[in-house]
């Protein structure tokens, strides 16, 4: 362990000349940067601005006072969107894990499960998920089931986890195969069972492991809720494309866009910093 | 002397590489018996395969004269009996020093929380490792990391234990502190196995020294035989490499 620094320490003359060279520098790149910044992106607001076209494009994509009334239905539509994302990102986080267990598992009399588990990983992998949603979404009600719920936002909210499930699945099981056999061989040889070295050792492991990439999908998540949207389900994507299509004016397109990336953005900038702390805490654990 | 392990004509393979042939050894109760030998000869091999981590192609391994090469036999039983330490540790990174060694008093054995929390500080306060209760491995060093495996596996109370070239990845300071937790254990009357480059130790612990080649025991007898009288052309040219190396 480090030594703490010595509070008493004072520079040497030579470092302070240093220092005040270092300042210089650092002062004079910072111009050259605000400069070159103010050029580029002064030029391209100019270009935009002054090309014949602009006057439409604003009208069209941009109109201040439309997007302001048209923003409460979006919020409202978005509020669904979120609503989709935790209700179905809980019941993904379940069904993963199983999946992934199943996957995993050598045991001989879960080997049909382990099977089953991989058909389907593969298969709603594989399916685009506006198929699988469309499949849900119409060819469900089509049976005419008694007590299968024919609610659009159930329906699809289903389609979504059937998908995510298996996306999920196969990151925690990337989690599960990284753990070392070392570990394995060290629990195993304290008289643990294979399960109870599942879900003490190898698990806790595995999921601090693969919790950046969870939240990339998790982002991914938020944004494919908004397919739903062709079930008829008045989300954010949908209550914009209601107003549009009244008055031929996309600006609520572009109200619905930014609402999400207000929440997309912060969500990819925590989930860089998980990742990079992540490496950091894998290149400092040294032999272990 | 009662035999805690009966290994009998012991064969293994990984492929067509043959890593222990006929290979038999007697451990009796309260004694060390040490595996020496080149990289590569089946100390490690021979270790893992007593604890059933490889499964062996042939023989018999008989604990306290029961046969555990059985395969009807329950390996977690069989493993509650013996302790492993190995050469990089293998610590659980997630928990505490005192998670990792109550974990499997707690899971394995059915101990009350408290009561495996107090036997695991005794242990820690024994080999002086009182104040890292709560820390997680990374924050120890390798020999603190490696007393810390110890008294993991002591904390089950084996009936054997097993040591891994237990020193091989600490620099030499670090070595002797652990090497005297295993002269403590030895002066208990631990029963134990160990395989280990440093001979010196080996003369200090050893009821009996096995220098094993090519998944073979080709000479077998007391540290003052094996190390410093050995008949064997193989065990003398081993040695004298050892011996240049500076680890005598």
């Amino acid at each position: 362990m480090t030594e703490r620094i010595n509070s008493a320490w004072s520079p040497s003359s030579r470092e302070a000349e240093r220092a005040i060279a270092r300042k210089r520098i650092s002062h004079k790149q910072g111009l050259i940067a605000a400069a070159s910044s103010i050029f580029v992106i002064g030029t391209l607001i100019a270009i935009v601005v002054s090309s014949p076209g602009w006057e439409v494009v604003k009208r069209t994509f941009f109109d201040i006072d439309y997007g302001r009334e048209v923003l409460p239905t979006v919020i409202a539509g978005l509020w669904i969107n979120l609503q989709l994302t935790f209700i179905g990102g809980a019941c993904i986080g379940v069904i993963a894990l199983g999946l992934a267990l199943m996957r995993t598992t050598k045991s001989p009399a879960l080997t049909p499960f382990r099977f089953l588990a991989t058909a389907y990983v593969d298969i709603f992998r594989g399916a685009p998920l506006i198929l699988i949603i469309l499949l849900v979404g119409f060819g469900v009600p089509a049976l005419r089931l008694s007590g299968i719920s024919s609610n659009v936002i159930f329906l699809g909210t289903v389609a979504v986890v059937l998908t995510y499930s298996a996306y999920v699945a196969e990151v925690i099981r990337s989690g599960i195969l990284s753990i070392h056999p070392s570990q394995r061989a060290a629990a195993r040889s304290l008289g643990l069972t294979s399960g109870q070295t599942m879900r003490y050792v190898v698990l806790p492991q595995a999921i601090r492991r693969v919790v950046p990439p969870l939240l990339n999908d998790f982002v991914s998540l938020l944004k494919d809720t908004g397919l739903v949207s062709i079930l008829g389900v008045t989300d954010a994507v949908r209550a914009a494309q209601i107003n549009s299509s009244r008055t031929f004016n996309y600006t609520p397109y572009v109200v619905a866009a930014i609402l999400f990336l207000f929440i997309t953005i912060p969500m990819t900038r925590y989930t860089d910093r998980a990742i990079r702390q992540r490496t950091n805490a894998q290149n400092s654990e040294g032999v272990i | 002397m009662v035999n805690v392990l009966e290994l009998i004509d012991i064969r293994k393979s990984f492929g067509e590489e043959l890593v222990l042939n006929h290979l038999s050894l007697s451990v009796p109760e309260h004694t060390a018996t040490v595996l020496i030998g080149a990289s590569g000869s089946g100390k490690s091999t021979l270790l893992r395969c007593i604890n059933l981590l490889e499964s062996i192609d042939d023989g018999q391994i008989f604990l306290d004269g029961n046969e555990i090469s059985d395969p009807l036999i329950n390996v977690d039983d069989v493993r509650r009996k013996l302790g492993m330490v190995f050469q990089s540790f293998n610590l659980f990174p997630h928990k505490t020093v005192l998670e990792n060694i109550t974990l499997a008093p707690i899971k394995v054995q059915g101990k009350k929380k408290e009561e495996a929390i107090e036997t695991a500080q005794k242990l820690l306060k024994r080999f002086d490792l009182a104040d890292k209760a709560d820390q997680y491995p990374d924050r120890l060093s390798g020999g603190q990391q490696q007393r810390v495996a110890i008294i993991r596996s002591l904390a089950c109370n084996p009936r054997l234990l097993l040591l891994d070239e237990i020193t091989s990845a600490l620099d030499p300071v670090l070595v002797n502190e652990v090497l005297s937790i295993v002269r403590d254990l030895k002066s208990d009357g631990m029963t134990m196995v160990l395989a280990t480059h440093e001979m010196g130790f080996a003369t200090q612990v050893a009821d009996e020294v096995c220098f094993l080649e090519s998944g073979n025991i080709l000479e077998r007898g007391s540290a003052q035989e094996v190390l410093h009288n050995p008949k064997i052309l193989k065990t003398q040219e081993f040695l004298k490499r050892v011996h240049e190396a500076g680890r005598l």
